[in-house]
């Protein structure tokens, strides 16, 4: 198999365990409040 | 192999490069992802953020998830909020994501889709005179991705075992220009919290778009750690620029051209390499193309047999 295809394959599976794993939440949690680090307030 | 060509196929009739070149161009590509990812007008109208569940899917550029307009994530930002919670040591989604998105696009990307790339094209097209950034300062980037966005949120915890997004907080401008100057001017909550971090940001914003008139690019070629890991896969990734080598005269208009400092008939995918694709177009002889498309070939070797001598 082409290496290419096979990272492919690798990334596709890291992100169906990431979503399986709730990663997705934590990810949801931190974007939907004001990041205050980010535009440089705390 | 077989597998390898249906998938390069696919990706290339999803961008459709050579009608992407006709039809739109770049800077219509640019402004589209810009307004595209922060559609959320009455975050500006409401003064607050978009809170929808679409914000758990990562955008493939850097886009902070603090401005008013953004329905989507930032995955940079998104990486050290996963890595930077207590007890987790690796973002399979994030990863996962930008790893993907790596191999099919490189830094693709940054020439096509960050809207930050686009606000700095944008100044650049003030003056025409442009410096070249030294070598040395475009490691720096890979030390951010590294250290500020990986290692830091990861090993330097708080007490109770949260990380900070040490790159978000002490370097990056997006968050500062999409979100921050709005939301301390219409927030006065917020406004009345703001101290040194806020003005060190606000002078950083105005240092990188002030050298963008001089420097083509300064974030994306010295700072940014999503332009480190994309280069990384510049090399491999399905989207890349092909140089056939019996076909280049050696005139050096690519060279000239290129405002990422890459030498286009020396290495084509060089990891500085953004794909804007302006190499292509003052190529005289098609030396040098978006992909191997029969048509293209065919239509590039009359063009070569059409050159006087």
């Amino acid at each position: 198999m082409n290496y290419k295809v096979f990272i492919v394959l690798v990334s596709i599976s890291l992100i169906v365990i990431g979503v399986l794993s709730r990663e997705v939440n934590v990810v949801l949690q931190k974007a939907t409040r004001i990041c205050l680090e980010c535009i440089g307030v705390g | 192999m077989w597998c390898y060509k249906k998938l390069q196929g696919f990706v290339w009739s999803v961008l459709v490069l050579d009608k992407i070149k006709s039809i739109f161009n770049r800077r219509l590509v640019q402004a589209l992802s810009l307004v595209g990812s922060n559609s959320y007008l009455q975050g500006f109208m409401q003064k607050t953020i978009y809170k929808g569940n679409t914000k758990g899917v990562c955008v493939p550029f850097l886009n902070c998830y603090s401005c008013p307009g953004a329905r989507f994530s930032c995955p940079i930002g998104s990486l050290q909020a996963v890595l930077g919670k207590r007890n987790n040591y690796f973002s399979f989604y994030v990863i996962g994501f930008l790893v993907l998105m790596g191999i099919l696009f490189g830094r693709f990307i940054c020439g096509f889709l960050c809207p930050f790339g686009f606000v700095q094209d944008m100044i650049a097209k003030i003056s025409k005179k442009k410096y070249k950034a030294l070598k040395l300062f475009k490691y720096i980037k890979y030390i951010n991705l590294v250290l500020l966005v990986i290692l830091l949120p990861l090993f330097f915890t708080n007490s109770v075992g949260v990380g900070t997004p040490y790159f978000c907080k002490y370097v990056c401008p997006v968050g500062t220009l999409e979100g921050g100057i709005f939301l301390v001017a219409v927030n006065s909550a917020l406004r009345n919290t703001i101290g040194f971090l806020y003005y060190y940001k606000v002078t950083m914003l105005i240092a990188i778009l002030v050298s963008s008139v001089f420097i083509y690019r300064p974030f994306c070629k010295v700072l940014c750690p999503l332009g480190a890991l994309y280069a990384l896969f510049n090399r491999i990734s399905l989207v890349n620029i092909k140089f056939e080598m019996y076909a280049c005269v050696s005139c050096g208009k690519c060279e000239k051209t290129c405002q990422m400092d890459v030498v286009p008939f020396i290495d084509a995918n060089n990891m500085e390499c953004i794909r804007c694709g302006k190499c292509i177009k003052a190529c005289p002889t098609k030396a040098l193309s978006f992909n191997t498309n029969k048509k293209r070939k065919e239509k590039r070797d009359e063009q070569i047999i059409k050159i006087p001598e």
